[in-house]
């Protein structure tokens, strides 16, 4: 498939990191702000998806469906680890929460303007299936554009 | 159930009616998708509206809780549902592009004369 | 913390786990994913039997997730449940039990039937979330959470429908399979929102206790019964089955069978625990006379079929009409607990036996396709010179299907013909007629196969399948011929619990230590 023309080629090289940014934003303050991992995941998939339809054929090279296919094992992976961290009281339970680690400090209740160290296990899930959502739409882009779509089989009548 | 007439109800049952007539009685396959994705919206909507409470704040939770809030829950649901929706629009959607590398057409009585050709 | 105590997180967690791991175990070597997905099947087979023995000894087992301890379910100071509650009670515990046994030998059989035809990793991944999906969604006490496992099973299932991407059939039976499966989620889903907007709760024994049936939970149960039936395969909307299970490999439609009979509990679950077994009179007619006439659909539509697994198929949706009648028969009752009660374990039996029956003739049907590659019954023949002990294992699975005496498909039908019999003899009288047609089905299938002249030479069959289906055989002679220790063991206890509604709503309200 062909990209398009320079002006926004340009232009879309200038946004990718902003895009980026926006959606790695919205993942970390999930557990604050509306978000999480799966709008954040779902932002920064389609920042990729506009490198691929603003570069065409040249992206190919950039984009592998291998490294984002171990993106998405590892993403999965860790969400489920994440989930069996608790299985001492219960699977699912919020070990890190109200503990002294990253992200664990207890939570101020009424009008506040928002921490990030709290929230316990949600960070880290909210990460896990970021990377998980981004790498998943992301083969998805990539295959739709590249891999099907091009040499059609001779038996087609 | 006099409380299902108001207006968001209405337009949820519109595009759920338009969604299932949609994908029952077209016979391209892709219009058969759309049809599927616009029942999953009217769905959706239904979901979201249900939480609503007459002059209530986002629940967001540093707004902590001065205000009346909307319920968070539907909001919660219609995510995940968002996501399932997204999942088997990608694969229907997989599926139609190799039934067209296959068969070099999308419109589903032309797919079953050619696959009774084949089978004969 | 004990096994036992954490044992329904783990039979949803070991699943997930086992598939997202896959596809990097096999990218260090392929025999080393092999043996990590029997470690996982078998370790969930075993917490399967675990499960069973527990909740048939000690009750429904309630389990939540992300509380202070697995049974607490009401926290402090709280009337109502608040997080998503596990509760495996007998019924459950049955179908999970098949899950597992299912998955197995599946399992087994896919070693070497998959490795032709490419990609086993992927197999493995889908088969995996399959049976994750399946297992949560016959564990769950939570509506929305059971939507959330539906799902996970129609995306699992559609993708082992489309398996082989190479043949130009596939493609178009996954398409259709997924439009069925998808429109049922969102009609099931827009009940789960009714029933939600009415009571402000999710949990299913929550509801279940403060049900008043207004007219929004009717249509709310118009709704859950409509998607259910859609995704059993009944007869408005059975066109889907010859669709998947035909164009799907062997292992995956033993598994798409065990998928459409979650769908049968998850209707069981609705329509005993949820909206109350004692005013559904009307309804018990209504399943009872669809369930008939998908009987007389599948089987007579399964005479003028020429593909062999697509007949098969048919005769599987005969099968779930079977299950159907029962169920009706089960809910009309109306409070005659003597043949109410029979025609439920009738067909909770006939899940059990139709499951490994219909598995044993479709790995059959996958075996001939693996030896001949040939589908078409007008080009098979005179197979039983080479393949001896498979034409053996076919006439065990068909005759158990037809519902012959020594096999187990008999004393389950039996069972049923009996108690729908009271409800209308019609009925009874029909399903004998379709159980005999059935039968001349399966012996034309087996002359024309195995007998006559030989027209195509079969290749040697890998030793893995048929040990795969012999235990299957094994199972449905065992069962077979002491059918009355099995219903009083497994099936007595499930349909108690099924009829069980206040002990199911109890474990979940009185909660705590």
């Amino acid at each position: 498939m062909n990209g398009m023309s320079k002006i926004v080629r340009t232009m879309a090289r200038l946004l990718y990191p902003f895009v980026l940014a926006f959606g790695a934003y919205i993942v970390m303050h999930g557990h604050l702000t509306p978000g999480g991992g799966f709008q954040g995941g779902a932002v920064i998939a389609s920042g990729l998806a506009m490198m691929v339809v603003a570069f065409g054929r040249r992206s190919e090279k950039h984009v592998r469906e291998g490294v984002l296919s171990v993106i998405e094992d590892f993403g999965a992976l860790a969400f489920l680890g994440l989930a069996f961290l608790g299985i001492g009281t219960t699977f699912f339970y919020n070990l890190i929460a109200n503990s002294g680690w990253l992200f664990g400090s207890s939570v101020s209740y009424g009008s506040n303007p928002g921490y990030l160290n709290t929230g316990g296990t949600l960070p880290y899930m909210n990460w896990a299936v970021g990377l998980k959502v981004l790498a998943g739409l992301g083969s998805i882009v990539v295959l739709m554009a590249f891999v099907f779509g091009e040499d059609e089989d001779e038996d087609t009548a | 159930m006099k409380i299902l007439l108001d207006l968001p109800y209405i337009s949820c049952a519109l595009l759920i009616g338009f969604g299932v007539y949609a994908a029952i009685f077209k016979s391209n396959l892709i219009k058969i998708v759309i049809g599927l994705s616009l029942v999953e919206r009217g769905v959706n909507l239904f979901l979201v509206s249900l939480g609503y409470r007459e002059g209530a704040r986002a629940p967001i939770f540093t707004y902590a809780p001065t205000e009346n809030m909307v319920l968070p829950t539907p909001q919660a649901l219609t995510l995940t549902s968002i996501v399932i929706g997204l999942a088997t629009t990608a694969l229907m959607l997989a599926f139609c592009i190799q039934v067209y590398r296959k068969h070099g057409t999308l419109e589903s009585d032309r797919i079953a004369r050619k696959l009774k050709e084949k089978s004969e | 913390m004990s096994i036992v105590e954490h044992s329904p997180a783990l039979l949803v967690g070991i699943p997930l786990l086992a598939a997202f791991a896959t596809p990097l175990i096999s990218k260090a070597s392929g025999k080393l994913r092999d043996i990590f997905v029997f470690l996982c099947l078998a370790f969930i087979f075993a917490l399967a039997v675990v499960l069973i023995s527990d909740v048939i000894q000690n009750g429904t087992r309630v389990y939540v997730m992300g509380g202070k301890l697995p049974s607490l379910t009401l926290p402090s100071g709280k009337t109502f449940p608040i997080r998503i509650i596990l509760e495996p009670d007998a019924m459950s515990a049955l179908m999970v039990l098949l899950t597992a046994l299912i998955g197995l030998i599946g399992f087994l059989y896919s070693l070497q039937f998959i490795r032709a035809e490419g990609a086993p990793d992927k197999f493995y991944t889908l088969f995996m979330l399959l049976i994750a999906g399946m297992l949560g969604l016959e564990m769950t006490g939570d509506l929305f959470n059971f939507f959330v496992f539906f799902e996970i099973t129609s995306i699992a299932a559609c993708g082992l429908v489309g398996f082989r991407i190479s043949e130009a059939t596939s493609s178009v039976a996954a398409f259709r399979t997924m439009t069925i499966y998808t429109l049922s989620g969102l009609i099931l889903l827009l009940g789960v929102g009714l029933l939600y907007g009415e009571y402000d709760a999710l949990n299913i024994a929550y509801i279940a206790s403060k049900l008043s049936f207004s007219g929004v939970d009717k249509l709310a149960l118009a709704l859950f019964i409509g998607a259910l039936l859609m995704k059993i395969g009944s007869v408005p909307a059975h066109m889907w089955v010859p669709d998947a299970y035909g164009e799907s490999p062997a292992p995956a439609t033993i598994a798409l069978v065990i998928n459409t009979q979650a769908g049968l509990y998850g209707l069981l679950r609705v329509c005993f625990t949820l909206f109350g077994v004692s005013r559904a009179a009307h309804i018990g007619w209504l399943l009872a006379i669809i369930g008939t006439i998908s009987i007389l659909v599948g089987v007579l539509a399964s005479i003028y079929q020429n593909d062999l697994k697509r007949l098969i198929a048919y005769t599987a949706v005969s099968q779930t009409g079977y299950m159907l009648m029962a169920l009706g028969a089960g809910m009309a009752a109306k409070g005659e607990l003597g043949f109410g009660r029979t025609a439920l374990e009738g067909g909770v039996f006939h899940i059990f036996n139709d499951v490994i029956s219909m598995g044993l003739v479709f790995l059959c049907a996958g075996m001939i396709y693996r030896a001949t590659g040939i589908r078409d019954l007008n080009k098979l023949g005179g197979l039983a010179g080479k393949m001896r002990w498979i034409a053996v294992l076919f006439l065990i699975g068909g005759l158990a299907v037809a519902g012959l005496p020594p096999f187990n498909g008999f004393a389950s039908k039996l069972m049923i013909y009996e108690s729908v019999y009271k409800l209308n003899p019609i009925f009874s009288a029909l399903a004998l007629l379709c159980s005999i047609i059935l039968l001349g089905v399966y012996v034309r299938l087996f002359y024309s196969i195995f007998l006559g002249s030989k027209l195509v030479e079969p290749q040697r069959i890998p030793k893995g399948m048929i040990l795969a289906s012999s235990l299957l055989a094994l199972l449905i002679i065992g069962i077979g011929l002491l059918p009355g220790m099995v219903v009083k063991s497994l099936v007595s206890p499930a349909v108690g619990a099924l009829m069980d509604k206040a002990g199911y709503i109890g474990k979940v309200i009185a909660g705590g230590m």
